[in-house]
């Protein structure tokens, strides 16, 4: 009886919430189900676009397509002459959205944002703690807990962040996803109830969609949030079908299942390109391959080795093989050509094998250990490929290379060590757009041992991009990291590979789509036309 | 028959214990590190990461880590996900709806077809037919089920739009899980074309899936009419002046089903592993595509679980298979 009663209700349920009129419906096919959709505990792109991006705002936005800062849920922001403490102005009569689950009883406020913040940095909130085995990774990973001092409600409608030492990335950090504003009401109400997980399964924010389900691995609904803040979205409801295989997401998209879909495999760009139900759109990706040479460990102790075997390798060649016909910028600098800063006058090595082969003879470099690992990443496509050529080139000069292969994560494992032997393949895909998070993510002093792969530590590069964090001044930072790529392209502790193309793929009828380079998927600009 | 059943039982515990020690173990003895994977590219520092091993317990010595798993699952804890944070039966519970309606569909379409297949070979022995039947049948079991998913798809779907691609049911369609069989679900909904879509979406990853057992059930049940239609009792059958198809069907079909009902049962384990690829190819919210994604991330808490749950399934329906098996041959009971 109970079972019939509960089917009926079921049934019932179904048809009330079931209509199959959709007025204006987007699909995206994804690339894989989120973690979960508290953009604080979570680190995939896939999370981001399923949370933070669709159902959060936060203080500060990306601009829709670039890594320029916008006002978001601070109107504006001062920053203080030493450049310690940044005070937000909130926008007024913001409302989170209402769902079946929740309904909320007041606007936006500064509460909301000191909470959003404080349960990633106190660990004595219940927050801090509230799913098991929790951890604020990317808050963690931003060095936040180091830099934050104190987080301080000047009123409803103003908030303080205070530092403990200049950081200039730091407004470009308050746009990423982990800065995402959760609703502090709502959080009360799920402790009272005891029911706090479901602040990372049900999530209620002020962005441009409200979410309305998840059925787990299969799909999830949004509505439009009709009180956005910005303006209610030209679309009506969004849909994420979760489709892992890109092979699978491709004939979805062809076919009309998908109006658009992520990360196309590379291999199908060129009859993706020519069928023309469908829009392509592609940009450099904020991102760089390269491979690094320990600095610490003989022979790549001597810059003149390094840049011998970096003149050893036909890098056109390498990256027509590696990319084909998705293409890909060979890398001059660190960052990529679409990041400011960026200095044009830096000429990376040119293919030279008779050079080289003379400076490797001299040092009396003959043998050298290359790592690969089985993972395909935007960055490098295939490190085993990548090896093997890499391998050949070296061959032709003389330089036997020994081929590692390991296994993902034990490959970043055993890489960054400081006595690991040889050349190592990587990359690195950016966060919030700025520079540093480049330079100094990735060859900081402080990095070695974390994800300074080089174990590179230099003091002229260190002083540049130490200078360029701690001043907020544009032109100075600009200047200082222009330095900084001239000191890195001297020394080359690294092999610069490739800052590959992104691809997204649309129907014809989806319009208003911004590619985005930090390879976010968002859709509050997006329209479809029937 | 209460004796043979506790006989079985008895042997399912050590079975079970067996699980347990390989599940927990293999997914260790994998390369990669589930805190690294859990951190992303940006990595930990070398303190971060003594901490996380501390709070996920990974810094006890491995027998403990074992007895504390074990003790957990004794009180119906099957612990939680290290990625998404929610515990695993919770997450099993949801999912595995999915792969018993593929499971079921691929079971039955194999049955149907494979059943009459293998009778039609076997009374048409040597023939081109026979040849013919046995032939594809050989094809069906040796094809890789990835390249028969994606052609299909590409077939199907992709040049003749007869099916849709992937999933369960068209997204227009929002069904919230009753029974979570969505062949139920969507008619208890009531919502218009529902059901059929359902129909549609179920067409592709039941061939793909069901082939393999097809091509088994065909050849066993072949192989068993042949063994029975030399039997003395089927001779004597033919003798009084039976029609052929009496013969076959009371006499000789019955007799050799039982076989062809423990090759059914075997088959359970073989559409688990096969659900794995077909689930991921068709992007069927199911068990199989999870504990793949499971295995790429170290999720080590969902892989030694769920390893464990999918092993107690394909043990309970082997040992009601068993009994099938009593009941209709009683000798075994005996032995």
């Amino acid at each position: 009886m109970k079972f019939a009663k509960t089917l009926l209700t079921a049934a019932a349920l179904a048809v009330v919430l079931g209509g199959s009129a959709y007025a204006k419906t987007l699909v995206y096919c994804s690339e894989a189900s989120p973690a979960n959709f508290d953009p604080g505990t979570t680190t995939g792109g896939n999370d981001y676009d399923a949370g933070a991006r669709t159902v959060y705002n936060r203080l500060v936005e990306f601009k829709h397509g670039s890594t320029e800062v916008e006002p978001g849920l601070a109107e504006s922001w001062d920053i203080s002459a030493d450049g310690l403490t940044y005070t937000f102005h909130l926008r007024k009569g913001v409302k989170f959205g209402t769902t079946d689950f929740f309904t909320p009883t007041r606007d936006f406020n500064a509460d909301d944002v000191i909470f959003s913040f404080m349960r990633q940095q106190d660990d004595k909130s219940p927050w801090f703690t509230y799913l098991p085995n929790l951890s604020y990774d990317y808050y963690v990973g931003m060095d936040m807990p180091k830099y934050t001092k104190e987080w301080k409600k000047v009123d409803d409608y103003t908030v303080q962040l205070t530092l403990t030492e200049p950081n200039a990335p730091m407004l470009a950090n308050m746009a990423m996803d982990f800065a995402s504003i959760l609703s502090k009401e709502y959080a009360d109400k799920l402790q009272a109830a005891n029911t706090m997980p479901d602040l990372a399964a049900k999530p209620v924010g002020t962005g441009p969609f409200v979410f309305v389900d998840y059925q787990l691995d299969t799909t999830i609904r949004y509505k439009a949030n009709p009180d956005y803040w910005a303006g209610k979205v030209k679309l009506d409801d969004l849909i994420f079908q979760i489709t892992p295989d890109a092979t699978t997401r491709l004939q979805k998209v062809q076919s009309g299942e998908c109006d658009v879909m992520a990360y196309p495999n590379p291999a199908d760009i060129p009859a993706i390109k020519a069928d023309t139900n469908l829009t392509t759109y592609s940009m450099a990706g904020l991102n760089v391959g390269y491979m690094s040479y320990n600095t610490t460990q003989p022979p790549f102790d001597k810059p003149e080795v390094r840049h011998a075997l970096n003149m050893a390798i036909d890098r056109d060649a390498l990256i027509k093989s590696l990319f084909q016909d998705a293409g890909a910028v060979a890398a001059d600098n660190l960052i990529p050509p679409t990041m400011w800063s960026w200095n044009k006058d830096v000429k990376f090595d040119k293919y030279d094998p008779e050079a080289a082969k003379k400076i490797l003879a001299d040092n009396g470099v003959t043998k050298i250990d290359l790592w690969a690992s089985d993972r395909s990443r935007p960055y490098n496509p295939n490190f085993a490929r990548a090896a093997e050529l890499i391998q050949a080139d070296w061959a032709k000069v003389g330089v036997t290379a020994n081929i590692t292969t390991e296994e993902w994560t034990k490959y970043r494992a055993d890489g960054k060590k400081a006595d690991r032997p040889g050349a190592f393949q990587i990359g690195w895909s950016g966060d919030n757009g700025d520079p540093d998070n480049f330079f100094a993510t990735l060859f900081s002093c402080s990095a070695v041992g974390v994800s300074n792969y080089s174990s590179w530590c230099n003091k002229d590069f260190e002083a540049d991009i130490q200078k360029a964090k701690t001043n907020s001044d544009m032109a100075a930072r600009t200047k200082a990291y222009e330095d900084a790529q001239v000191i890195f392209n001297k020394e080359a502790p690294a092999f610069l590979l490739a800052h590959s193309q992104v691809y997204v793929v649309t129907d014809k009828k989806v319009t208003g789509y911004t590619q985005d380079p930090l390879a976010m998927h968002r859709f509050d600009n997006v329209d479809v036309t029937e | 028959m209460l004796r043979f059943f506790l006989n079985k039982i008895a042997l399912i515990v050590p079975t079970l214990i067996g699980i347990t020690i390989c599940a927990f173990g293999f997914v260790r003895l994998l390369p990669g590190d589930p805190i690294l994977a859990l951190a992303g590219e940006h990595g930990v520092t070398p303190e971060r990461y003594e901490q996380l091993k501390i709070q996920f317990g990974f810094d006890r010595p491995i027998w403990e880590q074992y007895l504390k798993y074990i003790g957990d699952i004794l009180h119906g804890d099957f612990g939680t996900s290290i990625e998404t944070h929610r515990p695993v039966i919770q997450e099993f519970l949801t999912l595995f709806p999915a792969t018993v309606e593929l499971s079921l569909c691929a079971i039955i379409f194999a049955i149907v077809l494979g059943i009459p297949a293998g009778i039609f070979a076997a009374t048409r022995r040597g023939t081109v037919i026979d040849q013919g039947l046995m032939g594809t049948a050989l094809i069906g079991y040796s094809m890789p089920i990835f390249w028969w998913g994606l052609l299909l798809i590409i077939l199907f779907s992709g040049y003749l739009h007869w099916t849709p691609i992937s999933g369960r049911i068209d997204v227009r369609y929002f069904i919230r899980p009753t029974t979570g069989l969505l062949l139920i679900d969507s008619l208890l909904s009531g919502q218009k074309g529902a059901f059929q879509s359902v129909v549609s979406h179920l067409i592709l990853p039941t061939i793909v899936l069901g082939t393999i057992p097809l091509a088994v059930i065909a050849r066993q049940t072949r192989s068993a009419m042949l063994e029975v239609m030399g039997e003395d009792y089927v001779r004597t059958a033919r003798a009084k002046g039976l029609k052929a198809r009496r013969v076959i069907g009371l006499h000789a079909l019955r007799n050799a089903l039982i076989p062809v009902v423990t090759t059914i049962g075997l088959q359970v384990g073989v559409l688990l592993a096969g659900a794995i690829l077909t689930e991921t190819i068709f992007a069927w919210p199911g068990i199989g595509k999870w504990l793949v994604d499971a295995i790429f991330k170290r999720d080590y808490v969902v892989v030694q679980s769920s390893l464990l749950l999918v092993a107690l399934v394909v043990m309970g329906v082997n040992l009601i298979v068993d009994l099938l098996y009593a009941v209709i041959n009683p000798r075994i009971r005996v032995q």
